[in-house]
């Protein structure tokens, strides 16, 4: 009797299981179906002009693919931003949705080599992986395949047939730290960090390094949350930094960052007249600090996967595949910059000081730090 | 910085921190006192998280201020309901209460997730237009010294922690529905001679954890994640289990090591500017917490003793 009271609850509980993954795969289908007949719709206008015109021929039989890691294609952010880029590439080259440019959705992290798997099997000629937790997949899938091209996202694969796309995030932060520097009122800035690793320093750094530029007498606060998952973290750093009289918080950190926003969001609820910003990261959050009419992201640094990810797949087309490079998107590639949504809070000035120092960058007059040591010597030049 | 400036820095984050640890380790104590172990705080936290957020967006318009009050009491009530999986399946059908309550986990970040991207058609909603804000509390702010350090910049739910603490107090310690649900967590058998019904209280209990989960869960989302995604709930309601030890499964312990963990975290973050703490290296006051959750467990801080019959499924007529 014990025993198959036990077997029935397990039979519950798988039943409800397969019908929720069922309902998973079929849905995703389902949502999948509703883009495709909309890019669907949209390639089929752009080829009834590509027939009369070269653009159709152009494309050829190039085929382009990537793997998202567990954020999906609508993530808003890293994801949805290559997918964008890949799209346009298809789009702009008359191919076709499914064959000549697709997608394979990771739920997991288990997925990662399977999707990539798959997507060699259907002979796909570049294939991405988006993201740094598809670098141990992809490094063992390009093993295995060297006739197919591999891309990475934010991360370095050292594979004849695999290009490295990193950004120089350091360059955008030292935009950011510019913006910053011109709208503080008690000069003095805070930076919140996810972990402290490599990468996320070379926002730290640039953002510093930006700051001090256009003010050398700026006091930076650098904290780090230890997780890009801690928004009560996140919260608590913000709390202190604007109570010590910080204006512009930096943010680098994933959602802990979402702490930040909620209290630059509070505060301002209940002193509007108070100078508090948030600068957002990875693409445009100035929707995240909507508070009534006004808005607290100041502006934020955004990285172009879209960018790199078309002009990446336009080379391989081209018979150019960077491989076994380390690709660097920089401001002058329009790889990384900052968001100008926040037009209010934007003034002039600062449009104008982020336009000259940007001008200085891409004509190579500005060397950018991007590591500590960098920044001292940096510092030190000012 | 002063003494009561740093005062000031540290208690308000550490009030705002602890409240949805609070709220879900009693959930913790209400259940493991009746004797069900509930190893799926975390999940109805986040069941509770993400009612919270979708009812606030859904009618947000419509309630105006009011909202997130509702929204609380929303995600109190279908936490409650979601948490009858776990009395289902570990008091009617005595599966072993942690595999049900890592189910309970499992499930409703899975739920979560998948519903949110049905619903918004993205991996996380949008922020929240009615989240709780803070405010200093009238006429008690104005206390000298005290009113600075407890009654400005706090959100009323920290309050509200507090209150349903010393509740949960006199319900569990005071009233005759605290004594059976007690005792059935001690000695069900006994419980059962005197005519309690030892199935009826533990559904109970553990629909009051499921509320109570679901109240800190939405607590923590409205004041400060503001959204829901995978990463909103991420180990709190781990946390609030350790609590519920730490505090010897004591609904005023728990609510003391709720604070605790927050004051860490807060001393934590600022701990560079004070002038004793400076030479801590930061790691130390971070994993504070968990070192004394473990020394609380390896019996170094008084006996941590669990009641009797918890993880123990009720047979009747079984000896």
């Amino acid at each position: 009797m014990k025993k198959q009271r036990f077997l029935i609850l397990f039979v519950v509980l798988l039943a409800f299981g397969m019908i929720l993954s069922a309902c998973g795969s079929s849905e995703e289908e389902g949502s999948n179906g509703g883009s495709n007949d909309e890019n669907g719709e949209e390639n089929a206008s752009e080829n009834e002009e590509g027939t009369d015109g070269e653009q159709a021929e152009a494309g050829g039989d190039f085929s382009a693919a990537m793997v998202t890691d567990v954020g999906g294609i609508d993530d808003k952010s890293f994801n949805q931003s290559a997918w964008e880029g890949l799209q346009s590439f298809g789009e702009n080259n008359g191919l076709e949705e499914k064959t000549g440019y697709d997608y394979a959705q990771s739920q997991s992290d288990a997925d990662y080599l399977s999707n990539l798997n798959r997507l060699v099997r259907q002979n796909f000629n570049l294939i991405y992986g988006i993201g740094f937790k598809l670098k141990d997949a992809v490094d063992t899938v390009a093993g295995q395949n060297p006739e197919t091209n591999f891309a990475i996202v934010d991360d370095v694969v050292e594979q004849p047939n695999v290009a490295s796309i990193t950004f120089k995030e350091h360059e955008g932060s030292f935009l950011a730290g510019v913006a910053a520097a011109m709208k503080t009122e008690s000069d003095k800035l805070g930076f919140v960090g996810g972990i402290e690793s490599d990468l996320i320093k070379k926002f730290e750094t640039g953002f510093r390094a930006g700051a001090k530029s256009v003010n050398p007498n700026i006091e930076i606060d650098v904290q780090y949350a230890g997780a890009f998952d801690a928004p009560d973290k996140g919260k608590i750093i913000a709390s202190n930094m604007y109570g010590q009289g910080i204006d512009v918080i930096y943010h680098a950190s994933g959602a802990t960052g979402n702490g930040v926003f909620a209290q630059a969001k509070d505060i301002k609820k209940n002193n509007p007249d108070q100078n508090v910003w948030v600068i957002g990261v990875d693409r445009d959050q100035n929707e995240e600090g909507a508070i009534g009419d006004t808005n607290v992201t100041l502006t934020s640094m955004v990285k172009r996967v879209d960018v790199a990810v078309e002009q990446v797949a336009t080379q391989a087309m081209n018979g150019e595949f960077p491989g076994g490079e380390k690709l660097e998107f920089g401001l002058k590639d329009d790889g990384v910059g900052v968001a100008r949504s926040n037009k209010e809070a934007l003034t002039e000035d600062i449009i104008s000081a982020i336009e000259e120092w940007k001008e200085k960058i891409v004509n190579g007059d500005l060397k950018v730090p991007s590591t500590r040591d960098d920044l001292e010597t940096y510092i030190n030049s000012l | 910085m002063g003494f009561i400036d740093v005062l000031q820095s540290i208690i308000p984050p550490a009030m705002f921190f602890a409240a949805p640890l609070i709220f879900t380790a009693l959930g913790g104590v209400f259940s493991e006192r009746s004797g069900v172990v509930n190893i799926g705080l975390e999940g109805l936290m986040v069941m509770g998280a993400f009612v919270g957020i979708v009812f606030n967006l859904a009618f947000g318009e419509t309630f105006g201020a009011a909202t997130p009050w509702i929204s609380i009491l929303v995600a109190m009530v279908i936490s409650s309901v979601f948490s009858i999986v776990h009395a289902v399946a570990s008091v009617s059908f005595r599966a072993d209460q942690v595999v049900s309550g890592v189910a309970i986990n499992f499930l409703a970040l899975g739920l979560g997730v998948f519903l949110t991207k049905q619903w918004y058609g993205k991996g996380q909603t949008d922020m929240v237009d009615y989240p709780f804000y803070t405010i200093d509390f009238p006429i008690l702010a104005d206390i000298p010294i005290l009113g600075r350090l407890f009654f400005q910049n706090m959100y009323l739910t920290s309050y509200l922690a507090i209150a349903l603490a010393f509740v949960g107090w006199y319900i569990l310690y005071k009233t005759p529905f605290g004594l059976r649900l007690r005792s059935v967590g001690e000695h069900p058998m006994a419980a059962d001679t005197n005519g309690i019904n030892v199935y009826a209280m533990r559904y109970i209990a553990v629909m009051i954890s499921g509320a109570l989960g679901g109240l800190g869960g939405s607590v923590f989302a409205l004041t400060i994640a503001l959204n829901f995604s995978s990463s909103t709930i991420v180990g709190q309601g781990f946390m609030s289990l350790a609590a519920v030890i730490f505090g010897k499964w004591h609904p005023l312990g728990a609510m003391g090591a709720a604070l605790f963990f927050g004051l860490a975290q807060s001393l934590s973050v600022i701990s560079s500017g004070v002038p004793l703490l400076e030479n801590v290296p930061q790691v130390y006051l971070l994993i504070a917490p968990y070192v004394l959750t473990i020394l609380a467990l390896a019996g170094f801080i008084g006996r941590a003793e669990a009641p009797k019959a918890n993880g123990e499924p009720y047979i009747k007529g079984s000896r």
